[in-house]
């Protein structure tokens, strides 16, 4: 078990790296309590796996450190790591029986055939393999085969950390949930560190205590699930999470007022003038109203979800997406909203002002 | 619902019916015609029954030819299998190597056959030829159109070099479909460089290298131009194969009636193997 620090930690594919896009991370800066559940959230090609393979050591950083409680293991390799990767497709030993692939990671490492019979038994029966211990591991539904690979995973009881790479993805979406539920209390239960990679929201909003959101190699926010809803800290976080995402909408500032569209909004801090590119308000569906008077829209789409109603509107050529109760009257044609002042936020240049 | 009955779609069958009766079908009965008869010439057959088949099942020549070519096929399988897989997993991966190495590799299969014959029977020729002479030089009494044992050996080594290449491609192919997670696991599992190669690249193989003994085994099993060129079935009969022997009593002693037989059990042993062969490597894929 142990605490994991990213210290200032890029990496580049390429030999030579002349801008920003030529890393595929860059400044990362991690600080990983021992035994939290943690996700890498990020759409594809953000670095997410870059960053864990780096942590695994498969990768070696072009430039930072690692460090696995404080010590610095930058240049050693898997093994001496003792950590365990569970990749996104079931990796297996075909040949093997499902017994013999769970022991292969103990005999790799020398220990005794009572101690590997002892361990594996307690890990199938924590996976619900024990039925099909002396079966080949080929034989296996694709769920059966992920829980072999996790299971390679757990049974070494020295490992300091379990990776998952976007394990779910070629699991059955029914059983999704049931593999999520197991891991969770498989968390609860052995209480090791675990970082779990996926591009899926709910996937890591449900599994992990603290989600990273990645974009374009860099670490845009960290936090609990419920502070990346309320308080995205960069609008890729407001668009990527949540469903619909956050509604981004240009705005200018001046003399510390906030004017969208010709109307003055008030945000939760008050904001100062500055030199920003550009600026944004960020509003999220959910906080968003209708009203006597306000902004003006003009309604052009509702969809029906059963629980919810999405509310597709316009207003001077930009696009506000608004989510209601499925009981609110929409107003007909034109109509006039409010923003919930506690959970505007302006983001100057892509990040909050605060 | 009336099903409409139709069934002119058979007439789109012709053309594969009538090439494979010509490519195929035609040749192996006349073969077949041959082996219940005895013939004079002029068209004139008198019916033996299976006397031609029972005189080749029992003749010594035959067992002879059979042994020298179940030891040929087995000793080639047994160098040009692993040695391909050696090289192929010492091949580059990317970077210009790869095109390099393909392209070396491909070079003797594109080589005819009985060039392939010619070249080696140059090259090793034990006055002149550069391996003979070498050999000779060194001090090895090394000469292959007189001593059986030099014979095999030159045979063997031109076998090797080529068809390993065929085993090397396939191989190489196999190899490389391999998910770069695999080899990560094995490595976080702590797996050693053979239990890699025992439990991940050898399975991964299996398929590639049934076909590649599959192809081995049928082409050294009648393997007839590079040996004839070579040695000519000699010296004696030592480098006699079976399709050597056959072409020597079909068209040296004009014996058409046994030579047929002959052909006929030939093509049976080598339809028999391979079924048996891929069956039992199929046999586990199946049930998974």
């Amino acid at each position: 078990m142990a605490k994991i620090t990213l210290k200032d930690l890029s990496h580049s594919y390429l030999e030579k790296q002349n801008n920003n896009s030529d890393w595929a991370l860059r400044d990362i800066n991690i600080d990983w309590k021992d035994g939290g559940a943690y996700a890498l959230l990020g759409p594809s090609g953000c670095g997410k796996t870059t960053l864990l393979n780096i942590v695994s050591g498969l990768l070696k950083p072009t430039k930072g450190n690692v460090l696995f409680n404080d010590k610095d293991i930058t240049s050693l390799n898997p093994v001496q790591r003792d950590i365990a990767q569970i990749f996104q497709f079931p990796v297996i030993y075909d040949t093997m029986t499902v017994y013999d692939n769970l022991a292969f990671p103990l005999k790799n490492r020398g220990l005794s055939d009572s101690e590997v019979a002892s361990k594996v038994k307690e890990i199938a029966e924590m996976l619900e393999l024990t039925a099909t211990l002396n079966n080949r591991a080929s034989g296996l539904t694709a769920d059966g085969k992920q829980k072999i690979s996790l299971g390679r995973g757990l049974v070494r009881s020295d490992v300091n950390v379990i990776m998952f790479d976007e394990p779910l993805t070629v699991i059955d979406p029914h059983l999704k949930w049931v593999l999520r539920s197991k891991l969770k209390e498989l968390h609860q239960k052995i209480n090791r560190t675990m970082i779990y990679v996926t591009h899926d929201q709910t996937e890591a909003l449900t599994f992990a205590d603290q989600v990273v959101v990645m974009h374009e190699g860099q670490i845009v926010q960290t936090g609990t699930p419920v502070e990346l809803f309320e308080k995205p800290k960069h609008t890729f976080v407001g668009h990527f999470i949540g469903s619909p995402g956050m509604n981004i909408l240009p705005c200018k500032i001046k003399n510390g007022q906030i004017n969208f569209s010709g109307q003055k909004i008030q945000s939760h801090k008050s904001v100062k003038d500055s030199n920003y590119k550009k600026t944004q308000i960020g509003i999220r569906p959910e906080f968003i109203s209708f009203s006597k008077n306000g902004i003006p829209v003009k309604i052009k789409r509702v969809s029906n979800t059963g629980r919810h109603k999405i509310i597709d509107t316009e207003c001077n050529g930009g696009n506000i997406k608004i989510l209601s109760n499925a009981s609110t009257e929409i107003p007909n044609e034109s109509a006039y909203i409010t923003f919930d002042q506690k959970y505007t936020y302006i983001y100057g240049d892509n990040w909050i002002i605060e | 619902m009336n099903k409409t009955i139709n069934q002119k779609a058979w007439y789109f069958v012709i053309p594969v019916f009538v090439l494979v009766a010509f490519n195929a079908a035609i040749p192996l009965m006349t073969v077949v015609n041959y082996s219940f008869q005895e013939t004079f010439g002029n068209n004139v057959f008198a019916w033996e029954g299976t006397r031609w088949f029972k005189q080749i099942l029992l003749s010594e020549r035959f067992h002879a030819a059979l042994g020298r070519q179940i030891a040929f096929t087995f000793i080639i399988l047994l160098i040009q299998i692993p040695l391909g897989i050696a090289i192929a997993l010492t091949m580059p991966k990317k970077g210009l190597g790869v095109p390099v190495c393909l392209i070396l590799m491909s070079m003797p299969l594109l080589i005819p056959w009985n060039v392939v014959g010619a070249m080696w029977n140059i090259f090793a020729l034990p006055d002149i030829g550069f391996l003979g002479h070498t050999l000779n030089s060194m001090g090895f009494d090394y000469n292959f159109t007189q001593q059986p044992g030099d014979a095999w050996f030159t045979t063997i080594l031109m076998d090797v070099w080529h068809w390993t290449s065929l085993v090397v491609l396939l191989s190489y192919a196999g190899l490389n479909s391999i998910q770069p997670a695999y080899y990560q696991a094995a490595e976080i599992d702590g797996a050693s460089r053979w239990a890699t190669f025992r439990y991940i690249e050898l399975p991964k193989m299996k398929k590639v290298l049934t076909l590649a003994i599959l192809l081995r085994f049928m082409d050294s099993f009648m393997i007839y131009t590079e040996p004839f060129v070579l040695t000519g079935g000699g010296p004696g009969n030592t480098t006699a194969f079976l399709s050597i022997d056959l072409v020597k009593m079909a068209l040296g002693q004009f014996d058409l009636g046994p030579a047929a037989a002959m052909s006929l059990i030939y093509f049976f042993i080598v339809l028999l193997v391979c079924w048996v062969f891929y069956n039992l490597m199929m046999k586990n894929e199946a049930k998974s």
